[in-house]
C-alpha cells in the first residue's frame, strides 16, 4: 500500500480556515480530542480537500456536512488514517489526537486505529457469528477481560442486545440492514475507541433504524468523541454540537471547510452565505 | 398479448391522437419472443454438455466396467492380458496428485494473496499478471520438457532422474498458474468494505486476510484448485516426457521413499494397453483403465465440492 506521509511540507495557513477552526466556542486546551492542522487529502496527484483546521472536542458530537464530492468522507477517512489505504492515496498535515500527531514518524496506523474507529456508510458486518463479529476486533488487539460480557456490553451500547441475545450464534448477514449497522457500531465499540468516526451511517437506513441510531449517539457522546458524516440536515441539527460545513467554490478545486462553529450558531446564523444557502436548502 | 396490442390500437387511432404522436413504439411482441428465444438456445447449450457428458460415461462404463474387478485393480502391469492390472499406474497417478496438490497450494495460494491483497497496481504486479495469464495457456508438452531439462537432467542443481518428486514438480508448473489465476478470481470477489471493516477495527492486513477474506474465498478458490489438478491427472505428455514409466511392473512404496522412485501414471498406462498387439489389451484392459481414471477423477471433484458445501454452511 501506499503510504506517503509529506507531513508539515505545506505550512501555508489560511487565515479564514484558522479562524474558522477557533469557531464561536471557548478554546480547549490542545491535549483534548482532536486537532486537525492544514490538512490536506490527496488521491495520487490528485487534491480532494486542502488546507483542513479543525478542533474535535471530546465527549462532543461533530457533524459534518456539505455537498456531495466536496471531501467529507476523505476527510474523514484521514482522522484514523484509512484514507491511505486506497491505493495511491496519502494525506498532508497534522492531526493530533490528545497532543499525539497520528501522521507522525513512528506511529503505527494500528494501533491508531484500534483508537480512533470507524462506521462506514453500507452496514459490512462480517461474515461470522454476530458474536464473533464484536468479538473479532477485540481478539486480535488481545483483550483480556471477559469477552462474553464485552460482547453484551457492547451490543447493549449499541442498542442491538435485546433483539439478538437468543441469537449471537447466528450469521452477522442474517440481521437487517439496520441491525448490521448497529452491530457494526457494537463491533467498533468493542475495542473501546477514544473516538468514533461515522460516515453517513444511516444513508441506508430506514427512518426507524436512524432513530435508532440517533439515540445511541446520545449516549455515546457521554462515553466517546463522536465525528459524523451526513447529508440530512436535521439529524446534524439534532444530534451535533459542532457543525463543519465542506464546500467547494468552483468546479475542480479542492474540497474546504468553509465554515465550523457550533451547530445551533451554524444553523441560526452563520457567518457565509453558503453555509446559510446549503443548511436551508437552497442549493445542494 | 393481445390486450397490450389492442392497448397501442385503442390509443393510437383515437380521435386527436394520430400514430406517430406515442412516444413508444410497442415492440414487446417482437422482444418477448427474442427472449423466448434466447432461453431456448441458452438451455440447449447448457444440455448439450449435459448430454456429451452423459454419453461419454455411459461409453467408457459399458466399455469398461465388466473388466475392473479386484484382480484388475491390485495387479501390476503384465505382458498376458489375464495377469495385467492398473495397481502400480493408479498408486503413481494418486501419489503425483496429493504431491502435486501439496506443492501447488500453498504455493499458489501465497502468490495469489501477495498479489490481491498486498502489491499495489504497478508495473510489476501488471507484468506478472499478464505472465501468469500466458503461462497458464502454455502447452503442456512444453511444460514436460521445461521439467526434463530442470528438474530430471538439472538444469541448474544437479538432476533428480525420473522420479516422482520431478515428475509432480513438472505437474506443479503446469497447474501453478491456473491456481493463481483462480485464487485471485476469488480474493477478488470478496467486497474491500469487509477489509475496510477489519483493518478500522486495528487489524493488520494479515489479520483481516487471514480471518475473513481467505475463508470468504475458499470456496471459489478450491473449485479453481481441484478443476486444476483435475486436469493435472488425466495429463499424458509432460510425464512421458519426464520420464514416467510406460509398462508399470512395479508399484510405489506407500512411503516417503516412493518420493525418491519410479513411477507409473494411469492415462500412460492407458495409453500402453491401447498399442499393445493383443487385442484383449486394447478391448478390455484400455476401457478398464479409463473406468478406474474416471472414477478417481469424479471422487476428487466430489471431495472438493463436498469440502466446499461444508465451508459455506458453517459460515
Amino acid at each position: 500500500m501506499v503510504n506517503i506521509r509529506r507531513i508539515g511540507e505545506e505550512q501555508r495557513v489560511r487565515e479564514t480556515s484558522k479562524d474558522v477552526a477557533k469557531g464561536g466556542a471557548q478554546q480547549t486546551p490542545e491535549s483534548n480530542g482532536m486537532t486537525v492542522e492544514d490538512l490536506s487529502a490527496f488521491y495520487g496527484s490528485f487534491k480532494a480537500v486542502t488546507d483542513v483546521n479543525m478542533q474535535i472536542k471530546r465527549n462532543k458530537v461533530t457533524a459534518l456536512i456539505g455537498p456531495s464530492g466536496c471531501g467529507k468522507s476523505t476527510y474523514i477517512r484521514c482522522l484514523n488514517r484509512m484514507h491511505e489505504v486506497i491505493p495511491g492515496a496519502y494525506a498532508e498535515g497534522k492531526v493530533a489526537l490528545d497532543g499525539q500527531d497520528i501522521y507522525a514518524k513512528g506511529a503505527d496506523p494500528v494501533n491508531i486505529r484500534r483508537r480512533i474507529g470507524m462506521v462506514f456508510q453500507k452496514p459490512n458486518p462480517f461474515s461470522k457469528s454476530i458474536y464473533e463479529n464484536v468479538a473479532w476486533g477485540a481478539k486480535i488487539n488481545g483483550y483480556r477481560g471477559d469477552m462474553d460480557e464485552l460482547v453484551e456490553r457492547s451490543l447493549k451500547q449499541a442498542a442491538l442486545w435485546d433483539e439478538v441475545k437468543d441469537r449471537l450464534k447466528e450469521s452477522g448477514y442474517s440481521l437487517s440492514g439496520g441491525q448490521q449497522q448497529r452491530l457494526v457500531i457494537a463491533r467498533t465499540l468493542a475495542v473501546e475507541p477514544e473516538v468514533i468516526l461515522m460516515d453517513e451511517p444511516a444513508s441506508a437506513l430506514d427512518p426507524v433504524s436512524t432513530q435508532k441510531i440517533e439515540d445511541t449517539m446520545e449516549d455515546l457522546k457521554k462515553k466517546y468523541t463522536v465525528v459524523i458524516v451526513t447529508h440530512n440536515m436535521q439529524q446534524a441539527a439534532r444530534i451535533s454540537d459542532y457543525t463543519g460545513f465542506f464546500y467547494i467554490e468552483n468546479m475542480g478545486d479542492p474540497g474546504r471547510l468553509w465554515e465550523f462553529d457550533e451547530t445551533s450558531k451554524m444553523f441560526s446564523n452563520p457567518d457565509r452565505k453558503e453555509t446559510e444557502d446549503y443548511v436551508t436548502g437552497r442549493f445542494g | 398479448m393481445s390486450e397490450s396490442q389492442t392497448e397501442v390500437a385503442t390509443r393510437g387511432s383515437g380521435p386527436g391522437e394520430p400514430e406517430d404522436k406515442t412516444a413508444f413504439k410497442n415492440t414487446s411482441n417482437n422482444r418477448n419472443l427474442t427472449d423466448k428465444l434466447f432461453t431456448v438456445l441458452v438451455t440447449a447449450a447448457a444440455f448439450f454438455g449435459i448430454v456429451v457428458l452423459a454419453v461419454l460415461l455411459v461409453d467408457v462404463f459399458r466399455d469398461g466396467l465388466p473388466f475392473v474387478d479386484g484382480q484388475f485393480l491390485t495387479s501390476l502391469s503384465s505382458i498376458t492380458p489375464e495377469n495385467a492390472g492398473v495397481y502400480g499406474a493408479l498408486v503413481g497417478s494418486i501419489l503425483l496428485i496429493v504431491l502435486t496438490a501439496l506443492i501447488t497450494v500453498p504455493i499458489g495460494v501465497g502468490a495469489a494473496i501477495y498479489l490481491e491483497e498486498y502489491a499495489g497496481d504497478n508495473f510489476f504486479t501488471r507484468a506478472v499478471e499478464v505472465t501468469i495469464s500466458n503461462l497458464a495457456a502454455v502447452p503442456s508438452i512444453i511444460y514436460g520438457i521445461l521439467g526434463l531439462g530442470l528438474f530430471v537432467n538439472g538444469l541448474i542443481v544437479p538432476g533428480m532422474g525420473p522420479i516422482l518428486l520431478a515428475g509432480a514438480l513438472t505437474l506443479s508448473l503446469l497447474v501453478l498458474p491456473v491456481i493463481i489465476i483462480a485464487t485471485r478470481e476469488a480474493l477478488r470477489a470478496v467486497p474491500g468494505s469487509v477489509r475496510e471493516g477489519g483493518i478500522a477495527l486495528g487489524a493488520t492486513r494479515w489479520e483481516v486476510t487471514r480471518d475473513h477474506v481467505l475463508p470468504s474465498a475458499l470456496p471459489g478458490a478450491l473449485t479453481g484448485m481441484i478443476l486444476a489438478l483435475s486436469r493435472a491427472l488425466g495429463e499424458t505428455a509432460p510425464l512421458i516426457v519426464v520420464g514416467a514409466v510406460t509398462f508399470a511392473t512395479f508399484a510405489p512404496p506407500i512411503s516417503p521413499e516412493a518420493l525418491f522412485g519410479r513411477y507409473g501414471a494411469l492415462p500412460i498406462q492407458i495409453y500402453d494397453y491401447i498399442q499393445r498387439f493383443r487385442p484383449e489389451f486394447k478391448d478390455e484392459l484400455a476401457p478398464a483403465g479409463i473406468v478406474v481414471m474416471m472414477v478417481v477423477l469424479l471422487l476428487v471433484n466430489s471431495v472438493a465440492i463436498v469440502l466446499r458445501n461444508r465451508w459455506q454452511a458453517r459460515r
